[in-house]
């Protein structure tokens, strides 16, 4: 446990990515199996401790100190296996500390009750670092700025092999992962586990830039926007999945491998295939058309999903790549004859769950601009570009796709309330809801649109920070009300990728992935935008105009 | 009838209410018999008593200025010899009268000079402690605490239960090993330039550190009064470069220096080769406020007293009346709710937090 609270101590304390990678390479080397393998797992969010969750440890903290001052806390550190750690009443000098593989052992065979009693055990022996350490273990959900995703780019450095080699078979391994570290070693064949329906490393793209917007080797010439060079597709704002259906087995992958087939079993009763496609997964409308994100988001992170929700919601593949048809491997073959072969498929499979993503017409780049800021639905986020002749690769290589996102919209709004952040940024107001003019019963009236956090420079957040606290006019717990009338107000530029009509909102509006462009501190309040400017700016309402 | 209500609301001995002597207001605590403020944090104020040098606490401009002669000392090195009209020095023990209050000083054991401020009239009794730490620090006196206090008035800078500071020795080793791991890089340690850092300068030395500690600017006049008071502090430099030297910055390698946090971030810090940021203070041991400000060793060494700490002398001088100010008021209240005790927040403003920078 000391070696693995060690690591986690160091990898949230350090920010640069090539330092967490050398930290994890270092540990990996440095400790013997199988606790490595076992660190590994909670790295990569794989290990469950049936029983024992946030829930559990919140019981026994409050069964040890009392609750209100256990509130008061949590609400100062934000984070609950801190809190605890912290505060947990432990008896100084009694520090015993058992290895990882022991914890996890003991834990993977206990019942739930064994298994607090455990953790109730070892909270005791340990000091605060450790204890940290094992209740992030325990309760899983790390947040320590490390994805599983790092956590294999550190393993294939560490073997010196690429990271998509362990993507491959990470499906056909269970912690401690001994096969693997023996063949990251040097010291055993690299594991081929039987995995039926395997994930296939996702080939992603670059967003686009243009050689005459910008001085980056990397960017492409316009010439070479041209119909024989690229395709052109709609990028649709779903989830990019791959469906996979072979012998017998089917699967759908999120794009970094995670599997998700439970959450949508009405698309995995669709799958009468035998292959590999590359798509995006979307809810389709009652008209038929694309439904908003926000309808797919009722659909995600569930564990079991109902009749209802499925009918309510139903999801589809809009597909984009065919990656395997039958036992034939298409990967290497380019876009141009896999895109014939995707057609093909796509109309054989008698399914209306599965349709093809169409192709855009390509002429120039000045063409290809204008349709990708006024596509044919709002839920288009933009344009992929696809060589013809590129082949299907792991990871995202620069040339042969570009993802080109529509412009976002823009308007100036005023700061209203402030909330300090959590983790990082408990101790500033970086959290802001604001608003826009509208009429109300007294002249105008500011009303809420949306909530972002504002993700720039220390320097800005410390400037937001002190204007908050100069210009408080109420508290409501955490959160501060700061002065917003036409005479004094903060005008924050807020971008955003969508807005949709919602009855839930003040103001009848909800906008997608707003976020905090710019700060205006030249702009007077008076002249932040109405809400009639957000209005114009809606998309007509699919289920009154179509359907 | 309201005989008899004045009669219960006053404590053993006292004639008085604690209202009547010290009370809250928008410019500190106020002593209205004295006509005096302790610490007031803002404008001038014709009499102040003043715990100890930190700016919140010993601002510059008041008409005079009770307190230790090591705080005039430290203000006056801080602000000029003008900081004040009229200095009245009292040793720790010493009383006396102000418009027929009398006042005297018990060590606070926080920074040098650093004080609790004892208040007594007509039978009562009630100590402001200041800023406050028991735990030893070879730079000042130990806290004392005052018996037979009526009402106590406590900061409560680290009044969370999730404060607990370690070992400070474990703290200063925690550096030592790491400044002998990473032989090649600069340790830059942040410390508040009165009190910490002649503190963990002190420790280093204790710990059998002798090389040369290098210093911020900032740290130099402080390190000096400390001196001249007696608190040896060893082989001390100032971290500058002379920038026609190329290379000059290689001597800083494996080396300790120490500055305020903020100087870090700015151009000074960028002088030192592969840095390696540290912090001493009591807020590292939130690990979300030590990644915050990009400390990668977190040093929890704090002037001030943790949860058990406050706890215990709240138990151990066991007051009648537990005032709660500066900090984290509420959960020392709802402490004190728990073990049967009167308490009572102050919610003074402008006594700022340990804070980052």
């Amino acid at each position: 446990m000391q070696a693995f609270s060690d690591l986690l101590e160091r990898l949230i304390l350090t920010a640069s990515r090539n330092t967490k990678i050398e930290l994890m390479v270092n540990y990996f080397r440095q400790t013997p199996n199988p606790a490595r393998g076992w660190t590994l797992a909670v790295l990569t969010g794989e290990l469950d401790i049936p029983g024992v969750k946030g829930g559990s440890i919140r019981r026994l903290i409050e069964d040890r100190v009392d609750p209100e001052l256990f509130r008061m806390s949590y609400d100062y550190v934000g984070d609950l296996a801190e809190t605890v750690s912290l505060m947990w009443p432990g008896t100084r000098g009694a520090n015993r500390i058992p290895p990882i593989d022991d914890v996890i052992e003991a834990l993977l065979g206990a019942t739930r009750a064994e298994g607090e009693r455990l953790v109730a055990g070892w909270l005791d022996m340990l000091e605060p670092p450790q204890r940290w350490a094992l209740i992030k273990m325990v309760t899983g959900g790390l947040r320590i700025g490390v994805s599983a995703r790092l956590a294999k780019v550190a393993l294939a450095e560490m073997g010196g092999v690429e990271p998509a080699e362990i993507e491959e078979i990470w499906h056909g391994l269970a912690p401690p992962y001994e096969s693997l570290f023996d063949w990251l070693d040097g010291n055993a064949e690299k594991p081929s586990p039987d995995i039926k329906a395997p994930f296939r490393p996702v080939m992603l793209a670059h967003p686009l830039v243009t050689k005459d917007k910008r001085d980056d080797p990397d960017a492409v010439d316009p010439a070479m926007i041209d119909p024989d060079i690229f395709a052109a597709e709609w990028k649709y704002d779903g989830i990019r999945v791959q469906a996979v259906s072979e012998r017998g087995v089917r699967r759908i992958y999120t794009r970094t491998g995670d599997d998700i087939s439970h959450t949508f079993p009405d698309v995995l009763a669709a799958m009468e295939f035998e292959a590999a496609i590359d798509g995006e997964l979307l809810i389709r409308a009652p008209n038929g058309e694309v439904a908003p994100f926000n309808e797919l988001q009722q659909r995600l992170n569930r564990k079991t999903v109902t009749k209802k929700q499925m009918e309510a919601r139903p999801a589809m593949i809009r597909a984009y790549d065919i990656l395997v048809e039958g036992d034939e491997d298409l990967r290497t073959l380019p876009f141009s004859e896999r895109r014939k072969r995707l057609e093909t498929f796509v109309q054989k499979s008698s399914s209306e769950r599965i349709d093809l993503s169409p192709l855009v017409p390509v002429t120039n780049l000045e063409a290809l601009e204008a349709a990708r800021n006024k596509p044919p639905a709002p839920e288009i986020e933009g344009l992929m570009l696809k060589r013809w002749d590129s082949v299907y690769q792991a990871g995202r290589p620069t040339g042969p796709w570009y993802k080109w996102k529509r412009d976002p919209f823009l308007i100036d709004a005023v700061m209203m309330y402030a909330q300090r952040g959590h983790g990082r940024r408990s101790s500033f107001y970086s959290d802001f809801t604001f608003g826009v003019w509208r009429e109300g019963e007294d002249g105008d009236e500011i009303t809420p649109v949306g909530k972002a956090y504002f993700g720039f420079t220390d320097e800005e957040l410390k400037q937001l920070d002190k204007f908050v606290r100069e210009n408080t006019i109420d508290r409501f717990g955490p959160v501060r009300s700061v002065k917003a009338s036409k005479e004094k107000g903060l005008v924050l530029e807020v971008a955003f990728e969508g807005l949709q009509r919602s009855p839930r909102h003040k103001s009848g509006l909800a906008m997608r992935f707003p976020r905090i462009n710019r700060i205006r501190w030249d702009k007077p309040s008076a002249e932040a935008d109405r809400l009639e400017t957000l209005e114009k700016m809606l998309p007509a309402d699919p289920l009154s105009d179509k359907g | 009838m309201a005989g008899n209500t004045e009669h219960r609301d006053l404590y053993k001995g006292a004639m008085i209410r604690p209202d009547l002597l010290l009370h809250p207001t928008p410019k500190g605590l106020y002593c209205p018999p004295g006509d005096f403020y302790i610490d007031p944090v803002r404008g001038a104020v014709d009499r102040a008593v003043v715990t100890h040098g930190h700016a919140d606490h010993a601002r510059a401009g008041h008409g005079a200025v009770l307190a230790t002669p090591e705080t005039l000392a430290i203000m006056d090195a801080r602000y000029g010899e003008e900081f004040t009209i009229s200095r009245q020095p009292v040793e720790y023990g010493e009383t006396v009268e102000i418009n027929g209050v009398t006042v005297w000083m018990s060590p606070a054991g926080h920074v040098l000079g650093s004080a609790q401020v004892v208040v007594e009239w007509k039978g009562l009794r009630m100590v402001c402690t200041g800023d406050y730490k028991r735990r030893r620090d070879p730079t000042c006196r130990q806290f004392e605490p005052v018996p037979d206090t009526h009402v106590f008035i406590s900061e409560a800078t680290f009044g969370l239960p999730v404060f607990k500071h370690p070992d400070t020795d474990g703290e200063i080793r925690k550096l030592l090993d790491s400044v002998a791991m990473f032989p090649e890089r600069t340790h830059l340690v942040g410390v508040y330039a009165l009190g910490k850092a002649q503190r963990v300068i002190k420790l280093l030395r204790e710990a059998g550190y002798n090389e040369t500690l290098y210093i911020h600017g900032a740290l130099e006049k402080l390190c000096k009064l400390y001196e001249d008071h007696g608190i040896a502090l060893g082989p001390l430099e100032t971290a500058t470069l002379e920038t026609s030297e190329r290379g000059a910055q290689e001597r800083f390698r494996g080396k300790i220096v120490l500055g305020p946090p903020s100087s870090f971030h700015d151009k000074w810090g960028r002088r030192f080769p592969d840095p390696l940021p540290c912090f001493a203070s009591g807020w590292m041991s939130v690990r979300q406020r030590a990644k915050q400000s990009g400390v990668e060793l977190p040093l929890i060494i704090s002037d001030h007293a943790d949860w058990d700490e406050l706890t215990d002398t709240v138990r151990e001088v066991d007051p009648e009346e537990l005032w709660i100010t500066h900090g984290r008021e509420d959960a020392l209240v709802r402490w004190a709710e728990l073990e049967g005790r009167k308490a009572r927040p102050l919610r003074l403003v402008g006594y700022e937090d340990e804070s980052i920078d």
